[in-house]
């Protein structure tokens, strides 16, 4: 080639510069990210007006003017004109929200002080607290013994949770679920129903793609099923129907019931969502797993789970947590969960006033959304730690 | 395409025996995708050893055809036996045949979510099982091979398209199959790096292994086949040798295809 052809050649690399300073400080952020447009100027006054609206009032109600719990405080207080909350009434009903009416130990009942309170239901918190101690480890990333701990978490711990709280064994009073309430029938519903649902869920989304017909059509049935009937019937079904078509004298626990119920509703919104996942992997991976000599439940196991789950973590989040929120509707058909214990305890006239009953339900949406919350932030976690990233292209 | 041609043209690797036994006997073999007719009376007998290059236009049936090898695709008349095993709707004898068989794709089909040596010793734990350390070793062995061990430890994303093939090739090795299936190893690929997966392929086939390679790297066929096969249409068209396929053309769509290609 002529070198008077040549229309350019460059001759020295350009070496690498840092990127260009945008932010200008504070005004610059605001101007950019609140005032940038007429429009987002009009957008960013109505919104603090809002804010001046609304704060201190919600400030008031919540916090200002609410009554708090302390050495006697009463109705009286919660009845005062201009009162806010009455969360004096809510520490005051709070076993009743937690246990329900689970029997108090006898001994630690007539003690005083915050042991004793502890102590009177040392069952349901000895539950709780073996609860957390193995759920903890279990879903803290980096920690070893994962396997034994699983197995302590789903074989032996429901086996202890139903002994510590049936009782009747090894010298326990025998406690009837009828008498188990609140939070602690509220969190065993939606356990129960998270781990049940999702590896019925993996089950039956692998069915419903298998090959073999049968398997299919049942697969499809089921799904299918469940997923057109609301939770509600599915609930009303099982406490008023389904002891209609039991031979005389067998009966089924109603909150055994109820359980069964809601994982199997949830297990089929749980299949679909796997489901998306298996469809999204591209048929490479299959083909990949198989050309290598990898049979159906290898590949599956190794291969195409880990990756279709992982996709799938926000709709299974999703589903975990429109889960956890419908047990609340078990208070239909009678079990006392979280919220039914908090009706019940709205109409109680000790603390009748004005805002008891919006302070209750107040307190039952905070801790739904402290659950719920955190299975959300969970889940973005794990997300970013298991994204191997860089790819997907 | 002839920057290609050029670099490859190197030193011609030695024939494989032609009285060797049969790698891969393929007996008046039909498929039908629905009703289209892919695959129409395909005969093709592969000796232990023999390199076989692949060629045709898009759509006339050579991946298709590989694939039917491993049973990724499931043929619907005629025989094919691999390495003296026929593939028949028996899962037992086709897990048996994609063990001695390895695959290399278009496009990798790394496993994303595992690192390159977990990519290289799933299988030989899982399918041959092979005890952990030792699989490491011969993924590391296999790696040196591509020419890439220092990048065991990260996960496919974090590599180039002609790293990921070679690992793509490395952990087809590491479960030592007897016959090798590349469907279009390097279409994929930008410019750059068809050659470096090029060069483990021409190594492989030096060593003695039997391949099937579909490709439209006119120049590897030239290095490396013992016979051209032409497909069009879902039929072989004419098989070849290397010199005679390029230089001397029978068929008439052979001709026409080789002035297509070989500007």
């Amino acid at each position: 080639m002529a070198k008077n052809n040549t229309i350019y050649v460059r001759e020295e690399i350009i070496a690498e510069k840092p990127a260009p300073n945008l932010s200008k400080g504070i005004v610059g952020w605001l101007r950019e990210n609140l005032f940038s447009s007429v429009l987002n100027s009009i957008l960013t006054v109505i919104g603090v007006a809002f804010l001046i609206w609304v704060v201190p009032i919600l400030y008031g109600f919540l916090i200002g003017n609410a009554v708090w719990p302390g050495e006697g405080v009463t109705k009286a207080d919660c009845q005062a004109p201009g009162a806010g909350a009455c969360w004096a009434y809510i520490e005051d009903r709070m076993s009743f929200f937690i246990y329900g009416f689970f029997p108090q130990d006898a001994y630690w009942a007539t003690q005083e002080g915050f042991f004793a309170s502890i102590m009177a239901y040392w069952r349901v918190n000895a539950v709780f607290l073996v609860g957390i101690l193995l759920i903890v480890p279990l879903m803290w990333p980096d920690l070893p013994y994962k396997g034994i701990n699983a197995i302590l978490f789903f074989a032996v711990y429901p086996v202890f949770v139903y002994f510590m709280l049936t009782g009747g064994v090894f010298g326990l009073e025998e406690v009837p679920t009828v008498k188990w309430g609140g939070l602690t029938v509220t969190l065993i519903i939606g356990l129960v129903g998270i781990v049940v649902s999702l590896p019925l869920g993996i089950i039956l989304a692998l069915g419903r793609q298998s090959k073999m017909p049968i398997i299919k059509s049942i697969c499809i049935m089921f799904i299918e099923v469940w997923r057109a009937v609301p939770l509600i019937s599915v609930l009303f079904m099982a406490s008023v129907m389904l002891p209609l078509f039991m031979p005389v004298g067998m009966s089924v626990d109603k909150l055994l019931r109820a359980l069964i119920g809601v994982s199997l509703f949830s297990s089929a919104y749980m299949a679909e969502v796997v489901r998306g996942g298996l469809q999204a992997l591209p048929k490479g991976q299959f083909e990949a797993a198989a050309s290598l000599g990898l049979n159906y439940w290898k590949s599956m196991f190794f291969i195409i789970l880990p990756q279709a789950l992982k996709h799938v973590i926000p709709g299974i989040v999703n589903s975990f947590i429109a889960l956890f929120k419908d047990t609340s509707l078990v208070a239909i058909v009678g079990i006392f969960d979280l919220l039914k214990t908090v009706l019940v305890a709205n109409l109680n006239l000790d603390w009748a006033s004005k805002n008891q009953a919006i302070t209750g339900y107040l307190f039952a949406a905070m801790v739904f959304w402290v659950f719920c919350y955190g299975m959300s932030r969970y889940s973005l976690m794990m997300e970013r730690r298991l994204d191997t990233g860089h790819r997907d292209k | 395409m002839s920057s290609q041609t050029q670099q490859t043209k190197a030193k011609k690797i030695k024939r494989a025996d032609s009285d060797a036994e049969i790698a891969i006997d393929i007996i008046d073999m039909n498929k039908w995708f629905g009703d289209f007719h892919v695959l129409r009376d395909i005969n093709l007998r592969v000796r232990k050893g023999e390199r076989i290059v692949v060629a045709g236009p898009s759509g006339s049936g050579k991946s298709t055809l590989i694939r039917c090898i491993n049973r990724l695709e499931e043929h619907q008349q005629g025989q094919i036996i691999v390495d003296g095993v026929e593939l028949t709707s028996d899962l037992k004898r086709i897990d048996e045949v994609r063990r001695e068989v390895g695959m290399v794709f278009q496009h990798f089909n790394l496993f994303p979510h595992l690192t390159i040596m977990e990519n290289c010793t799933l299988a030989p734990m899982w399918v041959r099982g092979v005890p952990k350390a030792e699989a490491e070793e011969t993924a590391m062995h296999y790696l040196e091979r591509v020419k890439i061990p220092e990048q065991a430890q990260k996960y496919p994303g974090q590599l180039s398209g002609g790293q990921q093939q070679r690992v793509a090739i490395a952990r087809s090795l590491c479960m030592n199959p007897q016959i090798m299936l590349f469907d279009e190893p390097t279409s994929a690929l930008d410019p750059e790096m068809i050659k470096e997966v090029l060069d483990v392929m021409v190594s492989l086939a030096e060593d003695g292994m039997t391949m099937i390679v579909v490709t439209h790297e006119m120049g590897f066929a030239r290095q490396v086949a013992d016979k051209v096969v032409f497909m069009d249409q879902g039929q072989i068209i004419e098989v070849n040798e290397p010199e005679e396929f390029f230089s001397n053309p029978q068929h008439e769509r052979t001709k026409e295809f080789l002035s297509q290609i070989l500007h």
